[in-house]
């Protein structure tokens, strides 16, 4: 059959010549290729002191965005959890009281809200379903290693963000990114 | 007039497909004896007497009239108030008109709609989403501002979100034909029309809990189950139960081990296949109240089924084998397909 990628060989049950016989060559080849490595620049961190760049839209740890007056954006819709693969998303809802005003977004929000980070394959379509803008893949953290199972539960505790930032900044935003749509999409969002 | 028991059939083309109803029969519900191409019906409930007419989300267009006189009619009509003639040929998906036509109407429903659907318990089995999803446009033109209402309680139970509601009349239907005395309606006209209890008089009725299941979109909404679950997390399961009030057969939604909701049964059509009481409703929320029945089928082009898991074919049957004796003709065959 003709090799789809053209570097088929085949193998043919030829004798050796007498200087592949004699190994030393190959041997004497074969580490100068060991100590060309030995001096050249190293191709590995030395982690976690030393930390890679990600990539722009690198697809780490979850963020529970606020918005610009500091409410949470998450409305417990569970369509992030409808649509997570791995099944890794729990929320339960619950009703926005008169004083809880400013903290929440809208009447309903996630009262609970986990990830389990041992589940969560990263693949960013919870960020793709959320209709609030709420729930993004930050592109600088990963998710930390751990001792006990249960402390890659993360609740809201570690997922809310501390600090608002504008969501154009968590990711850089490529064509077909959110932010790019809200931007330059011209379209009034209806929520 | 012995001969004449023999009732008439008339004929009607739906899309191409061919049914012969009796007269008097409207064009929505010859479709849906055929089962194909059915229009959607926002405000059409087949067990509401008088209902239909107000959306016109299931406009057709009627290519000829009859046999007697084919003309067609001058415009789309709404097909859940036109009854068939002999003869009349019906086009829904298969003209471009009525696909433009409904595309304006969901427009029109949607004008003052909240799109609040992360929020609001309907979603999942909103008739409205349904609508907008197959027949809406992506955008919204309008640019004015939607009007707005606080939610009013309508006694401990039910809860009403004025400003998702369509106006479909379907709850005051319910409420004048149902229950005995009707205590809610609409309000005012037009723009400012509204549904409404007189001064938010609580419905105080043994059968007010209906409401919830006719209303097609997430203006009335149990407030027990307000905010319990997305219904796309919960599973539902058939039961019923010796009710001397209703017929007690009813689809109970549970979330886990609890039963969170329980809402009448409801056809495919989206309407209920007979009434509840609020007894069953509302207070029987307890496994052993009831008898369950099996799991509800729910079409697999609904949210609810996702990883709701059904036994779609047979088990293969692994064909017994009476005898281990070597010679058996069952051993012999087996060989013979390995080799
Ligand atoms: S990134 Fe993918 S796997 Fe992880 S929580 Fe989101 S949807 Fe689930
Ligand atoms: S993060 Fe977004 S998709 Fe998930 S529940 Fe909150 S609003 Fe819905
Ligand atoms: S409340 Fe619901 S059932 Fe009643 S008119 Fe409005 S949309 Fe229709
Ligand atoms: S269903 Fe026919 S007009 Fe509403």
């Amino acid at each position: 059959m003709q090799s789809l990628s053209g570097r088929k060989k085949n193998v043919v049950n030829k004798k050796m010549t007498i200087g592949e016989k004699l190994y030393l060559p190959a041997i004497i080849g074969g580490m100068f290729v060991t100590l060309k490595h030995f001096f050249g620049k190293s191709k590995t961190v030395k982690y976690p002191e030393v930390k890679r760049n990600f990539s722009e839209n690198y697809r780490g740890l979850h963020v529970l965005k606020k918005d610009d007056t500091g409410a949470e954006r998450c409305t417990a819709c569970g369509l992030c959890a409808l649509s997570c693969p791995a099944e890794a998303i729990t929320m339960t809802a619950a009703e926005r009281t008169k004083e809880d005003k400013g903290l929440y977004r809208e009447e309903k929000y996630a009262a609970v809200y986990e990830i389990n980070m041992l589940r969560c394959i990263f693949c960013g379509l919870c960020e793709e379903a959320c209709p609030k803008q709420a729930i993004f893949l930050t592109s600088e953290e990963i998710a930390p290693a751990n001792y006990d199972r249960g402390d890659f539960i993360f609740g809201k505790d570690k997922l809310v963000e501390k600090q608002h930032h504008p969501v154009g900044k968590i990711r850089g935003g490529g064509p077909y990114s959110k932010e790019h749509y809200h931007q330059h999409g011209k379209n009034k969002s209806i929520f | 007039m012995e001969q004449n028991v023999q009732e008439e059939l008339w004929s009607v083309t739906i899309d191409g497909n061919e049914i012969k109803v009796k007269p008097g029969t409207t064009v929505l519900q010859a479709a849906r004896m055929i089962g194909e191409n059915v229009p959607p019906a926002m405000c059409y409930y087949s067990k509401l007497e008088g209902s239909g007419g107000k959306c016109r989300t299931c406009l057709v267009k009627v290519s000829q009239g009859s046999t007697k006189d084919p003309r067609p009619m001058p415009k789309l009509v709404a097909s859940c108030r036109t009854t068939v003639m002999d003869g009349m040929v019906v086009q829904n998906t298969t003209s471009p008109e009525v696909k433009e036509a409904r595309a304006g109407v969901v427009e029109f429903l949607l004008l003052n709609h909240p799109l609040d659907c992360p929020i609001c318990d309907q979603a999942g089995e909103c008739h409205l989403q349904d609508l907008g999803y197959e027949h809406g446009k992506q955008k919204t033109r309008y640019e004015f501002k939607r009007r707005t209402f606080e939610r009013i309680d309508i006694g401990p139970y039910i809860q009403l979100h004025m400003t998702r509601c369509i106006l479909c009349y379907r709850c005051v239907f319910t409420c004048d034909q149902i229950t005995n005395e009707r205590v809610h309606g609409i309000l005012n006209r037009g723009d400012a029309a509204e549904i409404s209890t007189y001064i938010e008089k609580a419905i105080d009725n043994d059968f007010s809990g209906n409401v919830i299941d006719v209303c097609p979109v997430g203006a009335l909404t149990d407030k027990t189950f307000r905010f319990k679950s997305r219904v796309w997390f919960t599973k539902p399961v058939q039961a019923s139960c010796n009710c001397g009030k209703c017929s007690g057969k009813v689809t109970l939604w549970y979330k886990g081990e609890e039963v969170i909701r329980v809402t009448a049964r409801k056809d495919q059509w989206g309407e209920v296949e007979s009434f509840i009481c609020n007894t069953c409703r509302f207070e029987r929320k307890k496994t052993s109240d009831w008898t369950i029945e099996g799991p509800t089928h729910v079409d697999n082009k609904s949210v609810i089924s996702a990883n709701h898991y059904e036994l779609k074919y047979d088990q293969p049957v692994i064909p017994q084998k009476t005898s281990l004796h070597a010679d058996h003709p069952s051993f012999k065959e087996d060989k013979k397909l390995l080799n």
